[in-house]
């Protein structure tokens, strides 16, 4: 596939910009992620899988603070994400974050939740906000619906509105949280078409997702979770042909009898 | 890739065939005349024939004898309440003609009447900017600044050559239009403060919200008045004094305020959870994440029940009253202790209602634009 072989050009650095060492966190009394280390590179591209219930929606959210971790420490940035409120604020700044279900501020048109945030964090005047809006709005192939309220978008747009929003903030990491499990089938591709474009220009991603082909063609790195914890982690092509844990063949057979 | 969508053998959309008839572009057209309409709707069913002979019936027996009594037997202008003593008389407006002076501005000076009337007027006028949704922006701070402080100068006096008059001698409506417009101006944001306060994760806060809440809207409105009159002067350091109607105003601000919190917070709660993590996650913080992305639509949910908060307090200021507050209710009351007039208290009442009416009627119709007019982006 040519698209795997361009997304390969770019080679992840060593630095490491987002690390978690002995990650813990529990709902309540239940062990919601057990002992997380994972470091991940700039330029890096990560595809989280693994059965519901795992823990890798929580993992990432722990990420950009939306969930506190309860022991051990998470550096993002060179920053440790602790009780410091001015600190997380930074880290968002820097981390953009997708989710399953879109989030968009539903009172707001489209070209009003893409300048939002960098008028009021970055304080970026309005003029280039909106030129930068308007450029990604570009990117994400609907530059038309500007004027739009998300409520008047197909799902598919909304995600990818919902995508063009957080690159306005010109992040140095990108979250996905299972992009595409609420779309119809005929919107997942669009939606990953633009994530596979943004993995392919180098963007650190980290991406929870079903979508096995997605990982294949752009991951660097497959992380496979069960039960909170971190089961294996390797090259698509290992992790797919050759897993090493029993946890992660059953869970790959399951997949591939839908995929 | 896989990632392409291949549609499953027992998928119900690959059952679909080719619709057999084609159907016309547009929908049916329903037309009716008159006959049809009534046929339909007013005689639908034997239990709908019952209900529509009855209410015909009932509007037959009461409406002649109302009209009868409020427009054709009616005295409308006399000066003595003779004419109205007259027997198979029937309302005698008389009544509102010889004291609507009082009613409308109470003990205030009569030759300085028209000072109340300004200032109403000047409240009308900012009401009326401030609820066209084109005049919305921090201009309208300034707006209200010279309308409140303008319409103090007015009432108060004492400047300008403007004969000073004590504000135990305000009244009447401008008195309840006052109380109200800016009990509402200041006991709406301390509703929406106490509502963000009771969902803080600050303890101290938190506390201090639920108390504030639980023990106003725990007591009737009456207390509170009371409180406000008898009780923070015993408080307060010897000598120093808060006039009746300042002590009455923030009483009733309490209160609405407590009721409003609960009402705001309806709308906090019935955001999705991802509205505040989207917020979070692009790095706004709280104070721009409740002011941009929550409280508008925390409140365009809920405003109905706030507008009901509003009407119910437009009414209670009634209750003024009982701190001897002459408010658009009392000035009635004390007008009808002239013995000469007192046998035609209906009409007057009637009067008072209509203009309650009026205000609270607008504040409904208003509601109801307001949220069609927010609404159009957010529906389909």
């Amino acid at each position: 596939m040519s698209d795997q072989a361009s997304a390969k050009v770019h080679k992840p650095g060593d630095e490491a910009v987002i690390k978690l060492t002995n990650v813990n966190k529990w709902y309540g009394k239940f062990h919601v992620l057990k002992d997380i280390n994972l470091t991940i590179r700039k330029g890096e591209r990560v595809v989280v899988c693994g059965p519901s219930g795992s823990g890798k929606s929580t993992m990432i959210r722990c990420v950009n603070r939306l969930e506190e971790h309860q022991a051990g420490s998470i550096v993002v940035n060179g920053t440790e994400l602790t009780n410091d409120v001015k600190a997380i604020e930074a880290i968002r700044r820097d981390v953009g974050m997708v989710f399953q279900s879109f989030n968009l501020f539903p009172h707001l048109t489209v070209l009003e939740n893409l300048i939002l945030a960098p008028t009021w964090v970055k304080k970026v005047p309005r003029k280039e906000a909106i030129d930068t809006a308007m450029y990604y709005l570009g990117r994400v192939k609907i530059p038309d619906q500007a004027g739009k309220y998300p409520g008047q978008l197909s799902g598919g747009q909304q995600q990818r509105v919902a995508i063009a929003r957080a690159l306005c903030m010109k992040p140095d990491i990108m979250l996905f949280d299972e992009p595409t499990s609420a779309l119809d089938p005929e919107m997942i591709k669009e939606v990953l078409d633009v994530m596979t474009e943004l993995a392919q220009e180098g963007m650190t991603m980290v991406c929870v997702t079903h979508e096995m082909g997605f990982a294949r063609s752009v991951a660097d790195t497959v992380v496979f979770m069960a039960d909170g914890s971190v089961v294996e982690r390797n090259t698509p092509n290992e992790l797919f042909n050759n897993p090493q844990e029993e946890r992660t063949k059953k869970f790959l057979s399951q997949i591939i009898q839908h995929h | 890739m896989s990632t392409e969508y291949k549609p499953h053998p027992e998928d119900a959309l690959s059952h679909v065939e080719e619709p057999a008839t084609v159907y016309p572009v547009n929908p049916p057209t329903k037309s009716m005349d008159l006959l049809g309409w009534a046929k339909s709707n007013l005689f639908g069913s034997v239990p709908n024939t019952i209900l529509t002979l009855l209410a015909l019936f009932l509007l037959v027996k009461i409406l002649p004898p109302i009209v009868d009594w409020a427009f054709i037997s009616s005295v409308w202008s006399s000066a003595t309440p003779d004419a109205c003593r007259v027997d198979g008389v029937g309302a005698c407006w008389a009544v509102v003609q010889n004291k609507y002076r009082f009613i409308l501005f109470g003990l205030y000076p009569y030759e300085e009447q028209w000072r109340p009337v300004v200032s109403t007027l000047l409240y009308i006028v900012a009401v009326a900017v401030s609820c066209n949704p084109r005049f919305w922006s921090r201009r309208l701070l300034g707006l209200w600044a010279v309308v409140v402080i303008g319409s103090g100068i007015l009432m108060w006096g004492g400047i300008l050559g403007l004969p000073y008059v004590e504000n135990e001698k305000w009244g009447g409506l401008p008195l309840t239009l006052m109380l109200s417009v800016l009990g509402i101006a200041l006991a709406f944001p301390l509703g929406i403060l106490a509502a963000l306060g009771r969902r803080s994760s600050l303890p101290v806060i938190r506390s201090v919200s639920v108390v504030y809440i639980e023990l106003v809207r725990g007591v009737p409105l009456i207390s509170v008045l009371f409180m406000a009159s008898v009780m923070i002067p015993l408080f307060l350091p010897e000598g120093v004094t808060i006039n009746k109607l300042l002590r009455a105003f923030i009483g009733i601000v309490l209160f609405t305020g407590a009721y409003m919190a609960e009402a705001v917070r309806g709308g906090l709660q019935a955001l999705p959870r991802g509205q505040y993590e989207a917020a979070d996650a692009l790095g706004l913080g709280y104070w721009q994440k409740t002011r941009l992305i929550i409280l508008p639509q925390a409140i365009r949910l809920v405003i109905p029940p706030l507008v009901n908060q509003f009407i119910s307090m437009f009414k209670d200021t009634s209750l003024v009253f009982i701190v001897g507050l002459f408010d658009l209710l009392n000035t009635v009351k004390t007008a009808l202790t002239d013995p000469l007039w007192r046998p035609f208290y209906v009409e007057a009442y009637v009067f008072t209602a209509l203009i309650y009416f009026l205000f609270c009627y607008f504040m409904a119709r208003y509601s109801q634009y307001l949220e069609r007019h927010l609404n159009t982006g957010v529906r389909r």
